[in-house]
């Protein structure tokens, strides 16, 4: 079902300013993993890494050993095309393409990889919607109703449809439910719950309720440097490092 | 849970692999295609152009068919005469026009007065040409170059009113507020301080307007009309350098060929110049008086 | 509290001088002289002379649309022996004869149409072509170097490129492109007929170089105009840098380009000197590229100043005004579509 995650000395830089120092982390399979900090603490670049979305900026690198399952992904002769796909991701603004239908969203990632049987097709774009909690909310209107014309958290979960649809191991989710409303927080959060008996789940989030809630592991990051990364619980409860305590305690951030 | 191995993904990244490298080859080459003509036409203007540009072309009169030599000065000079006309309607006009649509068109009359500007921005220049002179031609019974200048006026009026629009929009609106609160009155406070702020932004889009009329043939085709001699006289028909540039191309002799050439030389690159000064001015900045 | 909270530093509202005068105190405490030196009008008497200021500014904003109605006016007024004389069967007539006074317009239509869509066709797959390019490839230090050159184009005037035309593409289509294209394509029909260079062939190609730089600039603007979120959203799914433009970039452009690809067709249809100097005005309706053409706008370039007979110049004037009407509709149709992707904010230059 889900791969772990190994990370070993990651260094991320934006041009020449590092903004990632020597991660390690080991992120276990079937589990949430809550990477938290202020901002500006490198979280969100660290979870761009692990899906090689953070060199898609022009200037931006990274290097490292990032161990997805048994690959490599910064290996020698990895494609990273083929890295995005076994890595999905989620964005903190929900970004459906309003061009084409909820059906078309969420089939996307699979005509982009060549699935053209429409039986298997259909099937999977149940699936993932069901994953997602949306097949419910829009079974009669898949092909009528575009991908934009849905609420801000239908969107969301369309979003997560859509990345769930080609099959990755890893689900990525950048501060998944920061533009959304209570309501729709609370769904996006039981559905992760959820989620997480098939996949592993790395979730960015500045909330730190959202990660005492949602998490089974969090990391802290500040200045691009992992502080602690240990069981939410104690993290919340006793965290070992000063600075993660100024950090849960609000003295910054 | 549908089998993973159905993707058959290996094989497919080829196709996709093919199709990435096409599409990028195609962009990469359709720029290099574009630029080619650029390139061309520039080198070939030239090339043909430098030999016959010399003193006797910029200061003498065409001389009788078959006779070497002569050149374009009255094309040049009338070119000069007629976009004097032009400039002295079409800009005032234009920026007229462009303050309304800055300081008080912000409303459905404005959006009117919008949307006509670019109506008449998008009218073929022949057209505008029959237009001068059913106007002008036709009441006078004879070409002049206040026919021309009026129908490369009418061209220069949507460019200028466009350009001071937009420069006018740029200068914020504290600016204004600050000379109203000092209690100058608005019309003053449009004037010496709104359109003194985007005066560079505004000369620009003139030189624009100018630039794109400057090198316009069709309109003068029968309003201006050409001249073979010296003429001053407004009243008459006045030579014009595209014009000029036209009746020789066409012509079946080598020697004004060589003379088109030439005239086009200077034509383009006085164009050049004023498309480089917009660059300039345009990527420093323009409101600098506003700070 | 953060020790470097703003609102512990502020003084306290009262020692804030000017609240604290009377307006003649002010007057004098800000360096009087200056404000008094600006005479303070009464607000009733600067009334007049902003009324008249803004009256002559709408003067010259009224001005355009008057401009646009005298055309109009002149334009029908000045074919109006035309249009009663031959009506609606002017526009198929198929023979344009003055001396025996047949004025047929359909070649010029036929010859305006197939040259704007040759046109169409060699320009609209280079400038999306060239705006993909400059948008999604090209490294940030080129960019502005294409843009620009590629708006140089914009600024040569018509009669350069039919200069140019005549005298370098014609023989070059003579010497290499039309033999090549005569013997590899010419069972389509296309092809055939003495070659001359100067023709259809030739008029399409200008027309074509001359309206890349109105379409590559629309393009780019609306593929601009697309958010980057939309290209992430696709990245991130698996995807090529192709499939990602494809999907994510122009996929929500389609409708703006659309746009510009009309603006072209725009511009395509009133252009008259580098199509007058290179199609080889010949009345007539042939199928090969070859064959030489006639467009609306270059009859008129070449036969008004000599039009002899007011049926002959009204005639003319007539396909002015069909060509004014023609090229309203198109520009219209492709602002609006523009304007739908962009939000009002594109601004063509040429």
């Amino acid at each position: 079902m889900g791969v772990g995650i190994e990370v070993k000395g990651l260094n991320a830089w934006y041009g020449k300013n590092l903004a990632l120092k020597d991660i390690d982390m080991s992120v276990p399979a079937n589990h949430v993993t809550a990477v938290i900090g202020p901002s500006g603490c490198g979280k969100s670049t660290y979870v761009r890494c692990l899906n090689r979305m953070h060199e898609t900026i022009p200037e931006a690198h990274a290097e490292g050993d990032v161990k997805v399952g048994e690959i490599e992904i910064y290996g020698d002769g990895s494609d990273p095309v083929e890295v995005r796909r076994k890595i999905g991701m989620v964005f903190q603004k929900p970004n459906p393409f309003p061009t084409m239908s909820i059906y078309g969203n969420v089939a996307a990632g699979l005509r982009l990889n060549g699935v053209r049987n429409r039986k298997q097709t259909d099937e999977l774009v149940e699936r993932s919607l069901k994953l997602s909690a949306l097949w419910e909310e829009v079974k009669d209107t898949l092909h009528k109703k575009s991908g934009a014309s849905l609420s801000g958290g239908q969107q969301q979960r369309l979003c997560i449809a859509r990345a769930l649809a080609v099959e990755p191991d890893v689900l990525l989710m950048d501060e998944p439910a920061s533009a959304l409303d209570p309501i729709s927080t609370s769904k996006i959060e039981e559905l992760i719950f959820q989620l997480k008996q098939h996949y592993t789940v790395v979730i960015v989030t500045h909330n730190m309720q959202q990660a005492a809630r949602v998490a089974d592991l969090t990391g802290f990051f500040l200045m691009g440097s992992l502080i602690e990364y240990d069981k939410t619980e104690k993290i919340f409860t006793t965290p070992a490092d000063k600075r993660t305590e100024d950090y849960i305690t609000g003295r910054f951030g | 849970m549908p089998d993973p191995t159905r993707y058959r993904s290996a094989e497919l990244s080829l196709w996709r692999k093919l199709a990435n490298f096409g599409a990028t080859t195609f962009a990469i080459g359709s720029a290099v295609l574009v630029l080619v003509p650029l390139l061309a036409i520039f080198v070939y203007l030239l090339i043909k152009g430098i030999g016959s540009v010399n003193l006797a072309f910029l200061t003498q009169t065409p001389k009788p068919v078959g006779e070497p030599g002569g050149g374009m000065a009255n094309a040049i000079v009338g070119s000069g005469l007629i976009l004097l006309i032009a400039s002295g309607i079409g800009i005032p006009l234009g920026i007229g026009c462009g303050i309304y649509l800055a300081e008080y068109g912000r409303n459905r009359f404005g959006d009117f007065v919008r949307f006509t500007a670019d109506v008449l921005n998008g009218v073929p220049s022949i057209v505008i040409g029959i237009v001068a002179y059913s106007l002008v031609v036709v009441r006078q019974k004879h070409f002049s170059a206040y026919s021309g200048g009026l129908a490369l006026a009418i061209m220069m009026v949507p460019t200028v009113a466009r350009a001071t629009e937009e420069m006018l929009l740029m200068v914020p609106n504290s600016i204004r507020e600050a000379a109203l609160g000092l209690g100058i009155p608005k019309w003053r406070t449009t004037l010496s301080i709104s359109l003194r702020t985007a005066s560079a932004g505004v000369i620009t889009g003139c030189m624009l307007a100018f630039a794109r009329v400057a090198g316009e043939t069709a309109p003068l085709l029968f309003t201006a009309f050409g001249n073979q001699y010296w003429n001053m006289n407004p009243n008459q028909p006045t030579a014009a350098l595209p014009l000029q540039i036209f009746v020789y191309a066409i012509s079946p002799f080598d020697e004004w060929h060589k003379q088109a050439w030439a005239g086009a030389l200077i034509l383009i690159v006085m164009i050049v110049f004023a498309v480089a000064a917009v660059r300039v001015v345009t990527s420093r900045g323009m409101l600098k008086g506003a700070s | 509290m953060n020790p470097t909270d703003p609102l512990a530093s502020q003084k306290p509202i009262a020692s804030v001088p000017s609240l604290a005068q009377t307006s003649a105190e002010r007057k004098h405490a800000a360096g009087g002289s200056v404000l008094s030196r600006i005479r303070t009008k009464n607000p009733a008497s600067s009334r007049i002379p902003d009324a008249i200021f803004r009256g002559v500014i709408a003067l010259a904003a009224i001005s355009v649309f008057f401009i646009v109605v005298l055309i109009v006016f002149e334009l029908i007024d000045k074919s109006k022996l035309s249009l009663h004389e031959f009506g609606i069967g002017f526009f198929y007539g198929r023979d344009w004869d003055p001396v025996n006074g047949e004025f047929g317009a359909l070649p010029f239509i036929y010859g305006t149409v197939l040259s704007s869509v040759l046109a169409l066709i060699l320009a609209v797959p280079l400038s999306v072509g060239v705006a993909v390019y400059i948008t999604e490839m090209c490294p940030a230090a080129l960019r502005a170097i294409i843009s620009f050159l590629v708006e140089l184009l914009a600024a040569i005037p018509s009669v350069i490129y039919g200069l140019w035309g005549i005298f370098v593409l014609a023989p070059l289509l003579r010497e290499y492109v039309q033999p090549f294209l005569a013997k590899y394509f010419g069972w389509t029909g296309l092809f055939e007929g003495p070659q001359f260079g100067l023709g259809m062939l030739a008029a399409g190609i200008i027309l074509a170089i001359m309206i890349v730089p109105i379409v590559a600039s629309i393009t780019r603007e609306v593929l601009s105009a697309v958010p980057q979120n939309q290209r992430e959203a696709v990245l991130a799914l698996g995807a090529t840098r192709w499939e990602m433009i494809r999907v994510g970039v122009l996929r929500n452009a389609r409708i703006g380009i659309v746009g510009g690809v009309i603006l072209g067709l725009g511009r395509a249809l009133g252009e008259t000197m580098a199509v007058t100097m290179v199609i080889g005005n010949r009345p007539e309706i042939a199928k090969s590229l070859f064959a030489p053409g006639y467009t609306m706008a270059s009859v008129i370039a070449n036969e008004f100043s000599e039009a002899t007979g007011d049926l002959y110049l009204n005639a003319l004037v007539e396909i002015g005004l069909a060509l004014f009407i023609v090229t309203l509709i198109v520009n219209a149709l492709a602002r609006l579509l523009v304007w739908s992707i962009t939000g009002g904010t594109a601004r063509v230059n040429a």
